[in-house]
């Protein structure tokens, strides 16, 4: 609705006392007329106002939303020993006088980065090493990804696809399901987890959230959309249902199979509250013992300092960094997946 | 002609999506052939030594590994986690097979008869009730008193986090979503600015906030605040006050869930017909006019939406407490620790005791109640209010 360029059209007879009629050439199709240029000008200043002030109130709403990554990353960059004594004497400079002081060279630093891959605690013997722990979430994340579009695509298929006894009532009662908070499965299942003693152990993490409701009823409303008449041609061309699912069904639906994998990446990225619970430990194995925790266990550890024995915030803001980093790359690249997923799941409150 | 298509039905089962043949057929012969299917749809032998699998028998080859595991760990927690609300004294002891609700029920049941003691009824709900971490201590001096101590309990806790920001934070998403739909340039950028949150993960965020507001002058938003006059305050360590942590928490609550609602209402925005517009606008509505009475009733279905699923979400707020205040808020101990315990944050503690799950369960169908009431009166709201 700017009103930038004013066409001014040739005069034409005002039907009230001579008045020329100005032509504003609106953004809309319903073109706006104005009796005299003094009110094309007040609506060309009303216009210009309104722009600016849905700016201003955007773009500091905008800055609310960043200023954390903004701070994230500079803390993240500088000097421990420097910060601390700024925290120490209360003084706070990342703003005021920050290129003359503080983005000195000497002030920044890698070591926080340094830390987080490779400490370990002199007394305790307790180690922070988010190498470790990245791989642990890569391989959860990646076989818990793999096992959850198997199970997903084929539960979908069987009720998009397939006639059977029960069948809408099987898949009412798993919609049903879906209004149930997590919380109430939690304590059975880390009862259940515990006498498999799965403990420690991948399995705990990759499987018993492996299988999500929403995927399934997501993925079936895709494979709806699919003409019958696809079906039909592909029998006549002796496709059985599964070949069928794998050389017709599945490439249809790739985008929405590609969201599907994108967000399970995500939640097991993010996950917290079931890896603390039940693989918070030490994995014991054949090659070895190693700690089991993820990404964001090994980052609260980072917080609890009576184990490791580091105090500095930089260190714990270097973790932020290094958690969120691949997620927000991962993001910039597969934007419009994430986004479209996301308007239809709202997995996260 | 009819009798010889029905003895070929094994080979040709599947055409019957395609071919109407069954059209023809006397009464008799449909009854035939459906009690024909009946016994031979599952597993029919196609050929000597080799089986043929039905429609039916693929559907529930596909089925099973997504329901093994659903029942595995959704469906059965369920029933075990309602189960284990009724049972007085539930144990849990790792390894032993009887050790699982379900089967202690049966037992419970038996010794029950003979025996004075009950072992089944309302005692966990009664002692999460009563417990003061749950419900409170609440002094008799009032509201306030109580309120500056921190004690007001777990469940209160909750709905005040629940009561203050979901409604903030739906109000800021409809306000930038209505700001973003109607800019040209930049809203793509703006859009991707206002989604970063999303993809972030909690608990880095809470770290990053918990040092943001940080006490005294080294904090970031007590810098912010000097440069208004406002002196320094303590936000989020043991001294800092009720309000202040109620406020960092509201902060980040916001901060953190505006993300889901402004793509949701984008979406939703986007799919209002312009007409709308352009006939208020002849009609000459003004802009607050045009908000209250074309946008806000159409968007109405998205509102909703995103009412219940805030709702639902804020309930279960947890992880964002433990991300600023540490998991060391959780610790059985000091009182002023505690002081923001959730109700799930509750339900994960009394939980991790194993002679006290029971309990845990019981809280956890409260939350569940409390939820499903919400959300149905929501519903009956929507019923008068929403236009589809």
């Amino acid at each position: 609705m700017t009103a930038k360029t004013v066409k001014q059209q040739p005069a034409v007879a005002s039907p009230v006392r001579n008045v020329p009629v100005v032509k504003a050439a609106a953004a809309h199709e319903s073109d706006m007329y104005f009796a005299t240029p003094a009110q094309l000008r007040q609506y060309k200043t009303k216009t210009i106002a309104r722009t600016v002030i849905l700016y201003t109130f955007l773009s500091l709403l905008g800055l609310f939303m960043i200023v954390p990554f903004v701070f994230m990353i500079i803390t993240a960059f500088r000097d421990p020993d420097c910060y601390d004594y700024d925290v120490a004497t209360k003084v706070f400079n990342l703003v005021p006088a920050w290129w003359n002081e503080h983005f000195a060279t000497s002030n920044y630093t890698l070591s926080n980065f340094i830390t987080v891959f490779t400490y370990q605690n002199p007394v305790s013997g307790a180690t922070i090493n988010f190498g470790l722990y990245y791989l642990n979430t890569i391989y959860v994340s990646v076989v818990g990804t793999i096992f959850t579009l198997i199970t997903s695509i084929l539960a979908a298929f069987a009720f998009a696809r397939c006639e059977f006894k029960g069948k809408n009532l099987l898949f009412t009662i798993l919609l049903a399901t879906m209004m149930i908070p997590g919380e109430m499965m939690v304590i059975t299942n880390f009862q259940t987890v515990k006498s498999f003693t799965w403990e420690n152990t991948y399995a705990a993490l990759i499987f018993v959230h492996g299988v999500s409701v929403f995927y399934i009823f997501y993925l079936r409303q895709t494979f709806q959309q699919i003409p019958n008449e696809l079906f039909l041609a592909a029998k006549v061309d002796g496709y059985g249902h599964f070949r069928y699912l794998w050389r017709v069904m599945i490439p249809i639906a790739s985008p929405t199979i590609v969201t599907i994998a994108i967000l399970s990446l995500m939640g097991s990225w993010n996950a917290y509250v079931w890896p603390n619970l039940v693989a918070s430990g030490t994995f014991h194995s054949i090659s070895g013992s190693w700690n089991m925790a993820l990404v964001s266990n090994g980052l609260m550890s980072l917080f609890t300092n009576s184990d490791t024995g580091l105090s500095h915030d930089t260190v714990r803001i270097a973790g932020s960094v290094v958690v969120t980093a691949p997620l927000f790359v991962f993001f910039l690249i597969f934007r419009k997946f994430i986004m479209r997923g996301v308007s239809r799941s709202g997995i996260k409150g | 002609m009819a009798s010889t298509l029905t003895k070929e039905m094994p080979a040709k089962k599947e055409e019957r999506f395609s071919f109407s043949y069954a059209e023809n057929l006397s009464a008799e012969e449909t009854v035939k052939q459906a009690a024909y299917r009946r016994t031979h749809d599952t597993l029919t032998v196609k050929r000597a030594g080799r089986f043929h699998v039905g429609e039916t028998g693929k559907a529930w080859i596909a089925l099973i590994p997504a329901l093994i595991f659903l029942i595995m760990f959704m469906i059965y927690p369920i029933i075990n986690t309602f189960i284990m609300s009724f049972m007085v004294d539930f144990k849990f002891m790792k390894g032993s097979g009887g050790s699982f609700a379900i089967s202690n029920f049966i037992v419970a049941i038996n010794t029950a008869r003979g025996s004075s003691r009950p072992y089944i009824g309302f005692d966990n709900y009664l002692k999460v009730l009563t417990d003061s971490e749950f419900i409170g201590t609440w002094a008799t001096t009032g509201w306030a008193a109580t309120w500056e101590a921190g004690t007001i309990g777990a469940f209160f806790n909750t709905i005040i986090i629940v009561a203050i920001s979901v409604p903030l934070t739906i109000v800021i998403g409809l306000l930038i979503s209505v700001c973003l739909h109607s800019i040209k340039p930049l809203q793509g950028f703006f859009q991707t600015v206002f989604f970063l949150p999303y993809v972030t993960n909690a608990i880095a965020l809470g770290m990053v906030f918990k040092i943001i507001f940080t006490d005294g002058d080294a904090g970031l938003f007590n810098a912010f605040l000097s440069l208004f006059g406002i002196p320094a305050q303590a936000w989020l360590s043991v001294v800092a006050s009720k309000w202040n942590m109620l406020f960092v928490i509201t902060i980040y609550s916001i901060w953190n869930g505006i993300a889901f609602k402004i793509l949701v209402f984008m979406s939703g925005l986007s799919s209002i017909d312009n007409q709308y517009y352009d006939a208020a606008k002849i009609d000459g509505a003004s802009r607050s006019t045009i908000f209250r009475r074309i946008t806000v009733p159409l968007l109405s279905p998205q509102i909703l939406y995103i009412t219940i699923t805030s709702f639902i979400g804020a309930f279960k707020a947890y992880a964002q407490i433990i991300a600023l205040f540490g998991a060391g808020a959780y610790d059985f101990g000091g009182t002023t620790a505690k002081n923001w315990e959730t109700v799930v944050g509750y339900i994960y503690v009394v939980m991790q005791d194993q002679t006290k799950q029971g309990r845990a369960a019981a809280a956890s169908f409260i939350l569940l109640v409390v939820i499903l009431l919400i959300t149905l009166v929501q519903m009956a709201v929507s019923k008068k209010k929403v236009v589809y």
